[in-house]
């Protein structure tokens, strides 16, 4: 019997015809125009463009100029529910990831309190059926309260919907631990989903050790308080045979050490976010704490490693680590703001802005890691394919729009990109067979 | 000619020409300072918050004079004393007295930014009295100040900093100033007390004192007892064997500075303080004409200094 594991608020099925997009499906092998019928909610046909009639109480979609890709899948969030709601709440945390293109996304149990048992699991799922605009999936603690010491019930919160354990926002210390939560994953299944540092090498740092750091005199977080417990933890996964997924991977001494312990056999994979991969610690001589989150923007060399490691596949997916945060408490000194930055919904349009136009990584390939998080949580991946559910994602990359001056649909507003001009703009999101998000025009995506 | 600054929050924001003209805008202030009647009215009817989240003697105090010798009302607010204490953020703060209409608001604060911040949310100019580990740029100006009234320009002179780099925001604005200046700038300290990449700020890493005789100048910083309990450093004991400047140390045609407090017997010895190498109370002294000059140039504008009275007006007008 398989266990629910994504929530979202019931929704009316779509009926669409989108006619004449662009249609891009890496896996599919779809790179071209066509018409794609959405029927009670799942892909009911693809055809050449102009060539599929509309039924009777469909909406027609202009699509062409525009570009269709699979929803994507976000598999590390902060929905700040239950406990920091002045935040994120389910509902606008799903609104954001709705504007953003996604058709799921996965929250992190740094909660207040955390997510560490079933009962909590159950009011969450509970909440979500309510209220979440696209599918949510719940990643709950490893340890009790991320306090290292105890293990959660992983076995009962598996048979309440978690898709995996992760003590998200600080590292599991103590090795011993670890090893016990890899060697109960043979039991109960789930990823586990490390964020990697040694707080004996972070310190109090506040952001990347190094020129930038010296300059404002600020404490470093070294790069090697990230690779050396990667690089542990692999050896960890190894031994007892375990699978580990390392949260957004910040330098290259990381890059290598996963490189190297999957080339060894290890089950491991590795995910980076948006602004690791567009942003570098230069950006923190602004002082501005909308530049401050954990793992810190690192150097350039750095940045370089986290493209070529997405390139070559060592980071299998893209994860934007959306930490919402408000306006006041991020308007203090960099040094006293909580760490993280929002990133749902300007995810895709940064990196189409910075990496795709520029040449420095294809379109597909961006697709391709925007959508890989899903199998890494044992779900079906997003795909174009007559007899899928519709998980879609329309937009305009011709278009273009200046982040934050229209607000956001998330709750808060901390983004490292505000104030940026990015190309792309989502003109329709359909999540699990349902519109999400719709757009007529332009203008109106960017409302 | 850089356009004039409306802040000062790091040395960055002055070039040499700023800065040469802010020490000459000093020395005239400094005959000011020489008469029996030491105010000036450029700043009369204006207001000058001193907001200091952090104790401090020397700059507290030579800002406060420097604020009341050119003629402003001063209000000084200690975070003890004030409603920080009840937990009032840095921004509500500002803006409650932003609504006293400030000139200027001086700021010192434990956190890296602050001014910038400060400057953000008020129409006054701001002035960092030091911010966290970042910057201390009036520090560094009344530094080149006392060097220039004594050695005169400072291009090729050897300036040698010793100490805990890692946590003195004075050793980061007068790495920056002293290298405008066209002065050679080296860092020593023990290893862990030197942030990695400090190069990028344009100077040398010794770690040793061996060639501490090239320098013409040796600015030793304040070594802080708490930094033995963080096993920065073994003990004072082995700091102060490795580090310590004195006597012994000190050549006689070597120039001694430290921004104060001193901690007798760590990082300096007493004959080295005592020495009349030292230009530790001469820096002192600067203190209150460089931030009188800094008042003056970011409220008063370019005009000559004025010595006679002026008409509120004139002097809004300046």
């Amino acid at each position: 019997m398989s266990v629910e594991r994504l929530f979202h608020a019931p929704a009316v099925p779509a009926e669409l015809l989108i006619r004449g997009a662009r249609v891009l499906d890496p896996r599919s092998a779809l790179d071209a125009p066509h018409d794609v019928l959405v029927r009670d909610g799942a892909i009911a046909e693809i055809g050449a463009p102009g060539t599929l009639p509309l039924p009777d109480g469909a909406d027609a979609i202009e699509g062409e100029g525009l570009h269709l890709f699979p929803a994507f899948f976000d598999p590390h969030v902060h929905l700040r529910t239950p406990g920091q709601e002045h935040k994120e709440t389910l509902a606008t945390g799903t609104a954001a990831a709705a504007a953003g293109g996604y058709c799921g996304i996965v929250a992190m149990p740094n909660t207040a309190p955390t997510l560490d048992s079933a009962p909590l699991l159950g009011a969450l799922r509970d909440q979500a059926a309510r209220e979440a605009r696209v599918p949510v999936g719940f990643m709950p603690a490893i340890t009790r309260g991320l306090a290292g010491t105890d293990l959660t019930e992983m076995a009962e919160l598996r048979d309440a919907g978690a898709l995996g354990f992760t003590d998200d926002g600080r590292p599991v210390v103590a090795a011993g631990m670890l090893r016990r939560a890899l060697q109960y994953q043979r039991l109960c299944g789930g990823i586990l989903a490390l964020h990697e540092e040694d707080p004996s090498l972070s310190g109090h740092g506040v952001m990347h050790e190094g020129a930038v750091s010296a300059r404002l005199g600020m404490e470093g977080i070294p790069s090697i308080s990230e690779s050396t417990m990667v690089a542990r933890d692999s050896a960890l996964a190894a031994y007892e045979q375990g699978r580990v997924h390392f949260q957004h991977l910040s330098c290259v001494e990381s890059v290598e050490a996963l490189a190297a312990w999957k080339a060894a056999g290890a089950q491991v994979s590795g995910e980076a976010s948006p602004h690791h991969l567009t942003l570098t610690d230069e950006a923190v001589l602004s002082l501005d704490s909308r530049f401050k989150m954990n793992p810190p923007l690192r150097a350039e060399a750095d940045r370089q490693a986290l493209i070529a490691g997405l390139r070559d596949g060592t980071i299998e997916c893209i994860a934007t680590d959306h930490a919402p945060h408000a306006r006041h408490e991020k308007e203090v000194p960099f040094e006293e703001a909580p760490m993280g930055v929002t990133g749902l919904e300007t995810a895709f349009p940064v990196l189409y802005t910075d990496l795709v136009l520029p040449g420095v990584l294809p379109l597909a390939l961006i697709v391709e890691r925007m959508t890989a998080g899903a199998a890494l949580l044992d779900l079906p991946t997003p795909t174009i394919a007559v007899g899928a559910p519709a998980d879609l994602a329309l937009l305009d990359l011709q278009a273009s729009w200046e982040v934050g001056a229209r607000g956001y649909a998330s709750k808060s507003g901390n983004s490292c990109f505000e104030g940026r001009t990015l190309r792309g703009v989502v003109r329709l999101t359909v999540a699990a067979g349902a519109v999400v998000h719709r757009a007529e025009t332009p203008a109106e995506a960017l409302a | 000619m850089t356009p004039e600054p409306r802040h000062l929050l790091s040395i960055d924001d002055l070039d040499r020409p700023g800065i040469e003209r802010i020490l000459d805008r000093a020395a005239s202030f400094a005959e000011v300072a020489g008469r029996e009647i030491k105010k000036v009215p450029a700043l009369r009817g204006r207001t000058v918050v001193n907001l200091f989240y952090e104790a401090s003697t020397r700059t507290s105090s030579s800002f406060e004079l420097a604020a009341k010798r050119l003629s402003a009302d001063v209000v000084s607010i200690r975070a003890a004393t004030s409603s920080v204490t009840k937990g009032e953020s840095l921004k509500d703060t500002v803006q409650t007295l932003t609504a006293y209409d400030p000139a200027a608001i001086v700021i010192r604060s434990p956190h890296a930014g602050a001014a910038q911040l400060v400057a953000r949310w008020t129409d006054a100019a701001v002035v960092n009295a030091g911010d966290g580990k970042h910057e201390h740029p009036t520090q560094a100006l009344l530094d080149v100040y006392t060097l220039r009234s004594r050695l005169g320009a400072l291009d090729g002179k050897n300036v040698w900093i010793v100490g805990d780099v890692l946590h003195s925001r004075v050793a980061r604005s007068n790495i920056l100033a002293f290298a405008r200046m066209g002065a050679q700038v080296t860092v020593s300290g023990p290893p862990t007390l030197i942030p990695r990449g400090i190069e990028a700020l344009g100077c040398h890493v010794a770690p040793t004192l061996d060639r501490l005789p090239e320098a013409d100048v040796v600015y030793v910083l304040r070594m802080q007892n708490e930094r033995m309990n963080e096993a920065y450093v073994p003990s004072l004991r082995e700091y102060a064997t490795r580090y310590q400047v004195n006597a012994a140390r000190l050549q006689p045609h070597q120039l001694l500075m430290h921004p104060g407090p001193v901690n007798r017997g760590v990082e300096l010895s007493a004959d080295a303080i005592d020495s009349p190498q030292a230009l530790i109370a001469q820096q002192v002294e600067a203190g209150v004409v460089v931030r009188m000059a800094v008042l003056y140039e970011l409220l008063a504008g370019t005009g000559t200094v004025p010595t006679v009275e002026l008409t509120p007006e004139a002097v809004a007008a300046a």
